[in-house]
């Protein structure tokens, strides 16, 4: 689980980026390959790791995964503080020296968070982040392999991270290296059970709601949770308020007729003015 | 005696005064959440995922402060002015159904988490706000939720909720532009048609 594990997906995505030809938004010009690994993703996880963190989840109770989720965030806390130095944020950096100082003694190894208690707040940095405050630009939209959504500068940042900053560096056994990190992985997903139900009952398409979803969560992050709000330009909505009842849409679009639409394999042209507007506003 | 008949009348019409204005947002979210939160806390079926229970409480206690219309002309962008007016209604209540079930499904997984109301503060022109609350949670980074919300004739009503960062109404912006590039406005109705069909079909 080192570099060389993150550059061979890396590099095929490279290669296989010269096939993909389906791009239908600027920030994803790669959107064939993307999805083929998207796919892949969900198989791998559908199969493999949601079963083990849903049996992980069962047979642990709340406060031990907790307490490692505090174990696994209190060393990464280190790391925070670091990237936050390099984005020239020393106040913050000591922030987080405070909260490692605090949760490894006080917090037992780090398996309880005293520091939030007493008011030291989480942070989260890595070095993708921190590029980005250098002026990095995202880059195309990648789907890596096992690690999910990211981009040309995420992935490059989350190579760093894994290299720079391993705690795998720190074990000598091996045994012990690839538990540590099994429990980490499954402990991870386990925390996240519920959030693809409310993916797969919230989006039309999985893969572009996550995209979309990603590339706005990461700007967020990138501006420490307080992006710059963006001018609503594309707000178009004139105020004028619609029938409030759903029965006026059964008078205008009876719901046989959407399951006759349904049904049919050319859909029927149900109002052909909208195309008639577009020509219109040209 | 005469006087206590006195207070009792001033009170009535100082609640009168009160009530002619619109409740304030931060207030309002405040209510909304507190209420249905409660309701969560002490509702087993809800907790055990009976998904119609949850969506009962959704229409009953939040749909009135959302402004479903807005919301969707949003999530289109400019397309939203190539719809016609029925196609309008039709967006808009398939959309409001499909946030409806999300929202309901986000309530089950509700447990233990508290929430913090940040410190807000207003003009009393404005007519666009957000109000800032952030849901709190052991051993893990508090998660920001902040509510945009207008000022129309009804009443604040909320148009967009942004969780960490990340705007509901914006994240269906590319899907939408999608369906309307492959089957025309007419097709994203009938997408987010046959998506709320197949959930209610998977519900039974």
């Amino acid at each position: 689980m080192k570099t060389r594990d993150l550059l061979i997906p890396l590099l095929s995505a490279s290669v296989l980026a010269g096939c993909a030809t389906t791009a239908t938004t600027p920030e994803d010009p790669w959107e064939g390959m993307n999805r083929s690994i998207y796919a892949f993703n969900d198989k791998a996880d559908r199969y493999a790791l949601k079963p083990v963190a849903q049996g992980y989840q069962a047979i642990t109770p709340l406060p031990a995964r907790t307490g490692i989720s505090n174990f696994f965030g209190n060393i990464s806390d280190v790391w925070t503080g670091f990237n936050n130095l390099l984005q020239g944020k020393p106040g913050s950096t000591l922030t987080d020296l405070s909260r490692f100082a605090v949760n490894t003694t006080v917090g037992i190894l780090g398996l309880f968070d005293v520091a939030t208690e007493v008011g030291l707040e989480k942070h989260d940095e890595d070095f993708g982040q921190t590029l980005a405050v250098w002026g990095v630009p995202d880059g195309p939209y990648l789907v890596l392999p096992l690690f999910g959504p990211s981009n040309v500068r995420d992935a490059g940042g989350l190579v760093v991270d894994r290299a720079v900053f391993n705690i795998n560096y720190a074990i000598e056994s091996v045994p012990v290296r690839n538990s540590v990190a099994a429990v980490h992985l499954v402990n991870t997903r386990a925390s996240l059970l519920g959030a693809e139900t409310t993916l797969e009952d919230a989006s039309l398409d999985s893969y572009v709601f996550m995209r979309t979803f990603y590339m706005q969560h990461r700007r967020s992050e990138i501006y420490d949770g307080h992006p710059p709000v963006q001018k609503r330009e594309d707000d178009f909505y004139d105020g004028s308020s619609l029938p409030a009842e759903p029965v006026a849409l059964l008078d205008v679009y009876p719901r046989g007729m959407f399951d006759l639409m349904l049904v049919s394999p050319e859909p029927a042209v149900v109002s052909p003015e909208p195309a008639a507007d577009v020509q219109n506003d040209k | 005696m005469i006087k206590s008949l006195m207070c009792a009348l001033l009170t009535v019409v100082a609640v009168q005064a009160i009530a002619a204005e619109p409740e304030a947002p931060d207030a309002m979210v405040k209510t909304v959440m507190t209420d249905v939160l409660n309701i969560v806390k002490n509702d087993k079926a809800i907790q055990n995922g009976d998904q119609k229970r949850a969506i009962d409480l959704v229409e009953t206690k939040v749909v009135k402060h959302f402004d479903f219309a807005h919301m969707t002309a949003l999530a289109m962008g400019r397309e939203w002015r190539n719809a016609s007016a029925d196609q309008r209604v039709a967006l808009a209540n398939e959309f409001k159904t499909l946030l409806e079930r999300s929202y309901s499904n986000a309530l089950s997984q509700y447990k233990d988490q508290t929430i913090d109301y940040k410190p807000f503060r207003m003009q009393p022109t404005d007519t666009d706000v957000v109000v800032r609350t952030e849901v709190k949670q052991a051993g893990a980074k508090p998660i920001g939720i902040d509510y945009q919300m207008s000022k129309t004739a009804d009443g604040w009503k909320v148009y967009d909720v942004m969780v960490a960062g990340v705007s509901l109404v914006t994240n269906y912006r590319d899907t939408f532009t999608q369906e309307i590039k492959a089957g025309g406005i007419d097709g994203l109705i009938k997408s987010l048609h046959a998506k709320n069909a197949a959930a209610d079909a998977g519900k039974k």
